[in-house]
Formats: structure tokens, sequence, C-alpha cells
């Protein structure tokens, strides 16, 4: 009898514990933001989030996935409030009567990285679309994303920039991992290919091995974050009142000024540019 | 590769220094995947069972059908519970989705299957040993159910650690309907995939050590329980 009863016991008390942490949730005021992995994974939310629940009490909790999947998470009413960095599918969200109202937040930049050996020559130079041509020309291994995340999205608009049908070599040089930012540089880092980066991602990452930043600094690099409170008109379950505060405080002279103080190794990896309030 | 020196160096240090966060990451793991097996228990276990000894029309389809449904990938349930209860979802009222709650729940649909399969396959050798005694005696099928069950309890443990190995290790369910949310819903398997995707490998093959040593002590446990419960018996 003893092993049915400890049995018991043990598999009760993980029942009971499991479902106490998940009533927790609900009596504490607390909102879920859909965002990316970019922001996650590079340590501004663990920056970010303390300064905002200590001055609200409100805790954030973040579901980090590719913009895309986001999105699709947020019009299913899983989450408060959207933070990620594909305007023109954020634009159709408010459009689509999903979010209330878009507002700039932050920005920074993509990065191309790639092996030092540098088969393509594109090393030092700042034509982003141009590098691209090149890597292409040399038949070079490059690791996309292949998500529909905001960063696949970006590239995906300078290789029709650089006039490249990347659709056709798939499987060849150009390869599709269709995971995460961190994942990609891993599988990038594993058969040295080139690859498009947020700087944020590749600031953090650990495992670099034989790769370096090779590209950046041009105009169509620009990444852009934007925060939307999603539409409780349209979704009843959101925490309006929550989510606003968090957007409001992301926007406001204080959440703006610790988006800039988030340093990593001194290096500042996103810059606050939204509008000054009472637009 | 240093890593793995550096992993192992990481891994004692986290545990000896009792790490605050890994400590509530290792309890999130321990309740989710206990109180998942302990829900498939309660429902594969008897169903197993009473597909092992009855006799009924169709008996061998629900048996592909159990052996098939234990192959089925955790991020395929993941995405079927994310459906279910996230908030476009029919159970979305119920508020679940990225909550430890949601996470037992497509552990224990995981889970499941295997179970019953395992279950089915210990009592129906047990019942066959059985037979005549049940049927010279009359035994009404409530009373069958209980005694092949309470029988085979030894296997039938093994069964159960079959499925927490199952559930312990899944990481594909978890992070869907959990979301990977820091204090909230990480448990190892997720925050494994996340250091991975940061590139800190050593950290990630730490925490992979890490899990391996609990799930030693959940089986050593087991072991240990039996053990002591084979001695009483024999007393």
């Amino acid at each position: 009898m003893i092993t049915r009863r400890h049995l018991f016991g043990l598999t009760a008390a993980a029942l009971l514990s499991a479902m106490g942490a998940g009533a927790g949730i609900a009596e504490e005021k607390s909102i879920l933001v859909q965002s990316t992995t970019s922001t996650a994974n590079s340590g501004l939310f663990d920056h970010l989030l303390p300064k905002f629940t200590e001055k609200t009490g409100i805790r954030v909790d973040v579901v980090a996935v590719g913009t895309g999947q986001a999105i699709k998470n947020a019009q299913n009413g899983d989450g408060d409030v959207l933070l990620v960095h594909a305007k023109a599918d954020e634009e159709a969200f408010v459009a689509a009567g999903y979010g209330v109202k878009r507002f700039d937040v932050m920005y920074n930049d993509f990065v191309i990285v790639g092996p030092k050996a540098d088969p393509a020559k594109v090393a030092g130079g700042n034509d982003a679309a141009g590098a691209l041509k090149a890597i292409a020309e040399a038949g070079a291994p490059f690791a996309s994303r292949g998500d529909d995340s905001g960063t696949h999205k970006a590239e995906l608009k300078l290789w029709k920039a650089a006039g490249v049908d990347v659709k056709a070599a798939s499987g060849t040089w150009y390869r599709e991992t269709g995971s995460g930012m961190g994942q990609t540089l891993n599988v990038a880092t594993g058969m040295d290919a080139y690859a498009l980066t947020d700087r944020a991602t590749w600031a953090s990452f650990k495992n670099r091995g034989d790769l370096a930043i090779l590209v950046e600094g041009d105009a169509s690099l620009f990444n852009q974050y934007g925060v939307i409170l999603v539409n409780p008109e349209k979704i009843p379950t959101v925490k309006a009142d929550l989510g606003q505060v968090f957007v409001d405080w992301l926007i406001s002279k204080e959440g703006q000024a610790a988006i800039a103080g988030f340093r990593i190794d001194g290096e500042q990896l996103f810059y606050p540019n939204a509008a000054p309030s009472g637009t | 590769m240093q890593d793995f020196g550096a992993a192992f160096g990481l891994a004692a240090s986290l545990l000896f220094n009792g790490d605050p966060v890994l400590m509530e990451i290792i309890g999130r793991s321990l309740a989710v995947s206990l109180g998942a097996v302990a829900c498939a228990c309660l429902i594969g276990l008897p169903l197993g069972a009473l597909v092992g000894f009855s006799r009924f029309p169709g008996r061998r389809a629900v048996i592909v059908a159990l052996n098939s449904l234990m192959g089925l990938p955790p991020v395929v349930i993941g995405l079927l519970v994310y459906m279910l209860l996230s908030r476009a979802g029919p159970l979305g009222f119920l508020g679940l989705l990225y909550t430890p709650t949601a996470m037992v729940i497509a552990q224990a649909v995981l889970v499941t299957p295997l179970v019953a399969a395992l279950a089915r396959q210990t009592v129906e050798s047990l019942a066959r040993d059985y037979d005549e005694t049940f049927r010279s005696l009359v035994v009404p099928w409530r009373t069958r159910l209980a005694t092949l069950l309470w029988d085979g309890r030894s296997a039938l443990v093994t069964v159960g650690l079959a499925g927490f190995g199952r559930a312990i290790a899944e990481v594909g369910a978890v992070i869907v309907v959990g979301g990977n949310i820091d204090h909230v819903t990480r448990v190892m398997t997720t925050a494994i995939a996340l250091e991975t995707s940061k590139g800190d490998l050593a950290l990630a093959l730490a925490l992979g050590f890490v899990l391996m040593l609990v799930a030693l002590g959940v089986n050593g446990a087991v072991m240990a329980l039996r053990l002591r419960a084979e001695e009483a018996g024999h007393g």
C-alpha cells in the first residue's frame, strides 16, 4: 500500500501546485505581450520590464515568437499588446480593426554577418543589396530565417532589390532554416554561411564561431519597431486599461530613456524614436 | 569542443549554488510533468486495462489506434491544444492558454495514449493467466479491472515512468501552449531551447545535464518506494 499512497500523494501535490501556479496568474495584475525573439533574446525586456513593473505594479508576460506568429496570436485574442517589427503588417493589423493604433517605439538596424574568409568578397561594404547579389553570384551559403518573421520579410525585400530569385535557389546555396534568429545563426555558424540578423540578437549571441559583421550602415537595413494595443472592441478579453498603461509608458520620456539605457558591452542596441507625446 | 567541459562545470555550479531561478524552473517542470502523468494514468490505466481484458468488436482497431497515437509529435499536440485553448478557440473562455495548466493538459494528451497502450499490453498477458479463475468465479468486470490493475502494479509503475519520461523530455507541446514565459511557464526543456537560440550552448547543455539528473532522481525515488513496498509485502 505504501507505493500507491505515496505515488498518489506525490502526484496530487504536483497537480495542486501546477493548478495553484495557474490560479496565481489570474489574481495578479498582468498583461500578455506578443513580441519578437530579437527583443526578448537580446535581454531588452529583462532590462525594461522590472522598471515598468516597479512603477505600475503590472507584471508583463512576454511570448517571444516571430513577427508573423505574434500577429497571428494577437488576432486570435491571445495577447494584450503587440510589439513587433514589420511596419506594413502592423498597419494592416490596425486597418483590419485588430489594433487600436500603432506607435513607433524604437529602431535599430540589420547587419549582414558571414564567415571571415568571405568567399563572396562583401566585407567592409555598406551596400546591402549589392552584397546579397555578390553572395548569390558566388553561390556562397546563405542561411535565411524562412519563417515569415520581421527579419525574414526585411531579407526578402533586400533580395528583391538585388534582383535575385531566392525561391529558385532554395535548397542549394540559399538555405531556409524555418526557425528563430538564434537558431538561424547557429546554423550559419555550423555551415560558415552568410545571414541577415538584427544587431541586438547578434550582440548578445554567444555561438559566433568564425562569423563576423561584414556589411552594415545601409539605409535599407533600418529596422523599426512598433507597439500596438490590441483592440478591445474586436477582442473583448483584452486587458485594455493595463495594456494602454504599458504602451503609454513605452513611448513616454521615461520608457524611451530606459530603452536608450540598455547596453551590451557598452553598445547601445535600440534607439528610441517615439513621436513626442501628445500626438 | 571546449563546450562539453564548460557545460559540466556550469551544471555542477548551478546545482551546487542552488541557483533560485533554476530551482524554480525545475520545480515547474516536475509539477507540470508529474501532474500530466497523474492525469494520464487516471485515464490511461483503466482504459488500457479495459481494452486489455475485454473482448468487443473493433478491439484490434482500438489497439492499433492506441499504438499509433503513441507516435504523435508533441508539436502537433501543442498545436491542437493551442487551437482549443486560444481565445478564438472553443475553450478560449477558460483563459487557460499560456498557463501551467495548459501545459499539464497538453502533456496529459501526449502521454495518455502511451500509458493506455502499454497498460493494455501488461494487463492483456496478466488477464490470460487469470482468465479461468475469473470465469469459474463469475467475477464482475469492475472487480476484474481492479484486480488486474492492482496485481500488475509493479509493471504499471514502469508504464507511468515511461509516460513521465516522455512528458519531462518534450519541448514541442509546452513551448506552443505555454509560450515559454519567464517565471510563469518556463520549464527545463523550453529554457534549453531558449539558451540554444541565444547561442549559449554551454549553458543549454548544462541545463540538459540537470534535466537528466532530475529524471534520474524521480526514477530513483520510485524505485526506492517499490523496494520498500516489496519488503513490507514480504515482511
